[in-house]
């Protein structure tokens, strides 16, 4: 009944063609990334490449100076791998200013601050270039809300939002992204030592199989029970899913109006396109 | 009468963009033309793209627009099936497909089941169409069902009964599920095991055109192909591409299948019909 394999070589076609067909409809012709050294971006990067050639792909480097070294060789071997243009930005002169002021504040807040620099900075390059920011972000993180909002989770289109983690290893591996990006213990890489799992509590692996039950097969919990996944587990799930719907919205809207948007002003986004 | 040749087109409309649309589907007429077609159809919507939302109104038509008037004039060199937002002179919006031939509007389907769940929502944007009639098309006698209409056995099942040797299936089906290892789209495994189903049910030829390209990141999986009333393939374009199928009917195959399974013959439209009526009379639905 859980079957997260992937016919990778078509999600590749489907969403080399994504890329292509949604950034042409703009009139640019180009993407912009982060590049973290991290699995997502990377195959971001790849399928962005091999959707519009790698001279149309700019990968930016932005290490906060407590980023792993390893991270930015990974990136840099993207790079090279692909062809494509990159540039290093560094982003501690920014965050540390800014914290001189609240020198007090946790992990969190200087997580999401270096998060949030790093999206003004692929914003500004948006504009400089003519080029969409291409988003990076998995559907695990999406529906955990294991994101910045506003930060990483911010971009003009996204070719991953409905791969989970575990298949965009998939597609990683199948695309030829190198075994030691692929394989290594997932990391938001915003403090030494960080990993994925060890902060959510639970790997990959388990809670993408959850997830796929409860949202790609709408699974009530007591089916999940009696399909064997612990009670807490799932429930600690699903409360994960619900407290982050926010992030996934628009900001809510008061209404005075007769038709205001996203209500009852609702056009697609390609409108016209 | 004889065989035909047909070409289906299977096209990436813009999303509310009339002009540029009518253009395309001047442009793959010459085409069909120059490869001997004499009917080419279109897919649903085809003259406004689909997930339209609140553009229903701005780009809805009357039958006496100008716009169709140049596919008219287009249809005394090639017959055309064409998808539009037909506004009704009560100001009613419909899904609704035209047959254009020889400078006239032929027949109008209005999509009679309109899908309203999942990535759907044509029932807050449409209005039902009412009637399943066919109609007298240069190819033998067809019908004409828009995409979910497909998804109810019972509308094909009436058609059938009135008449029906081709049935013309224009829609715009996006990929959903299913992209397990080896595998292709599930609804789109669904959509051909029904074209099959129903050429081989009602020994008829099944035309299906499905639309690429995306909108919103939804991808429409073409696919389109045609069935013969055997149940076997003519032709199939493929996935994914814009592609201008052309295949070649034969009335005959539809007489030899006729012939072998005189499944028509044999329908009971008094056991149904009655068994309908009691239904309906003991409130079931």
């Amino acid at each position: 009944m859980i079957d997260l394999s992937l016919n990778c070589a078509l999600v590749e076609q489907i969403l080399t063609g994504f890329i292509a067909n949604e950034v042409r409809k703009t009139g640019f012709g180009r993407v912009v990334l982060g590049l973290s050294g991290g699995v997502d971006s990377a195959l971001s990067a790849y399928l962005g490449a091999k959707a519009l050639g790698a001279e149309n792909v700019l990968a930016l480097l932005m290490p906060y100076r407590t980023s792993s070294p390893e991270s930015r060789e990974h990136a840099e071997l993207v790079v090279k791998q692909l062809g494509i243009q990159s540039d290093l930005i560094e982003i501690t002169p920014m965050v540390d200013a800014y914290f001189e002021r609240f020198p007090e504040a946790d992990q969190v807040r200087r997580g999401n601050k270096m998060a949030r620099e790093r999206m003004t900075i692929l914003f500004d390059h948006s504009a400089k270039l003519q080029a969409l920011v291409l988003g990076t972000s998995n559907k695990t993180e999406l529906l955990l809300g294991y994101g910045t909002l506003y930060g990483d989770m911010a971009s003009a289109i996204n070719p991953l939002g409905d791969l989970y983690k575990t298949q965009a290893r998939q597609l990683a591996r199948h695309m030829g992204i190198p075994e030691v990006i692929v394989s290594k213990a997932p990391s938001g890489d915003l403090w030494v030592g960080q990993t994925d799992e060890a902060e959510l509590g639970f790997t990959y692996e388990e809670v993408d199989r959850v997830l796929y039950l409860m949202v790609d097969r709408r699974c009530e919990i007591p089916e999940l029970i009696a399909a064997g996944f612990d009670e807490r587990f799932v429930r600690a799930v699903l409360a994960k899913v619900r407290s982050s719907q926010y992030k996934r919205r628009l900001p809510l809207i008061a209404k005075i109006s007769a038709r205001t948007i996203d209500r009852d002003f609702r056009y697609p986004r390609d409108w016209g396109k | 009468m004889s065989r035909s040749t047909i070409a289906l087109a299977q096209m990436n409309p813009a999303l509310g963009d009339l002009e540029r649309n009518l253009a395309l589907h001047e442009k793959t007429a010459e085409e069909a033309i120059g490869r001997g077609a004499g009917l080419l159809v279109f897919p649903e919507l085809s003259l406004t793209g689909y997930f339209l939302k609140d553009i229903v109104s701005s780009v809805a038509l009357p039958l006496t627009s100008p716009i169709l008037g140049r596919l008219r004039d287009l249809s005394r060199r090639i017959d055309l099936i064409i998808g539009l937002v037909e506004e009704s002179p009560e100001h009613l919006f419909y899904n609704a497909a035209l047959y254009l031939s020889m400078g006239e509007i032929r027949h109008v389907h209005r999509k009679v089941y309109l899908p309203t769940y999942g990535i759907f929502d044509e029932q807050r944007y449409l209005t039902e169409g009412s009637r399943i009639r066919t109609f007298q098309a240069d190819i033998g006698r067809s019908a004409i069902l828009i995409c979910e209409d497909m998804w109810h056995p019972s509308a094909a099942g009436v058609a059938s009964l009135d008449g029906m040797e081709i049935l013309i299936s224009p829609s715009a089906s996006p990929g959903r599920g299913g992209l397990e290892e080896g595998r292709f789209f599930a609804n789109a495994r669904a959509w051909e095991t029904i074209n099959r189903a129903y050429a081989q049910l009602f020994t008829c030829y099944v035309l299906y055109i499905n639309r690429v390209g995306y909108e919103d990141g939804a991808c429409f999986w073409g696919g389109s192909e045609v069935i013969a009333p055997s149940g076997e393939p003519v032709a199939k374009a493929e996935y994914l591409s814009e592609q201008l199928l052309v295949a070649e009917i034969d009335p005959v195959e539809i007489r030899r299948a006729r012939t072998a399974n005189p499944l028509l013959r044999d329908e009971r439209p008094d056991v149904t019909l009655r068994e309908l009526e009691r239904i309906q009379r003991e409130g079931v639905r």
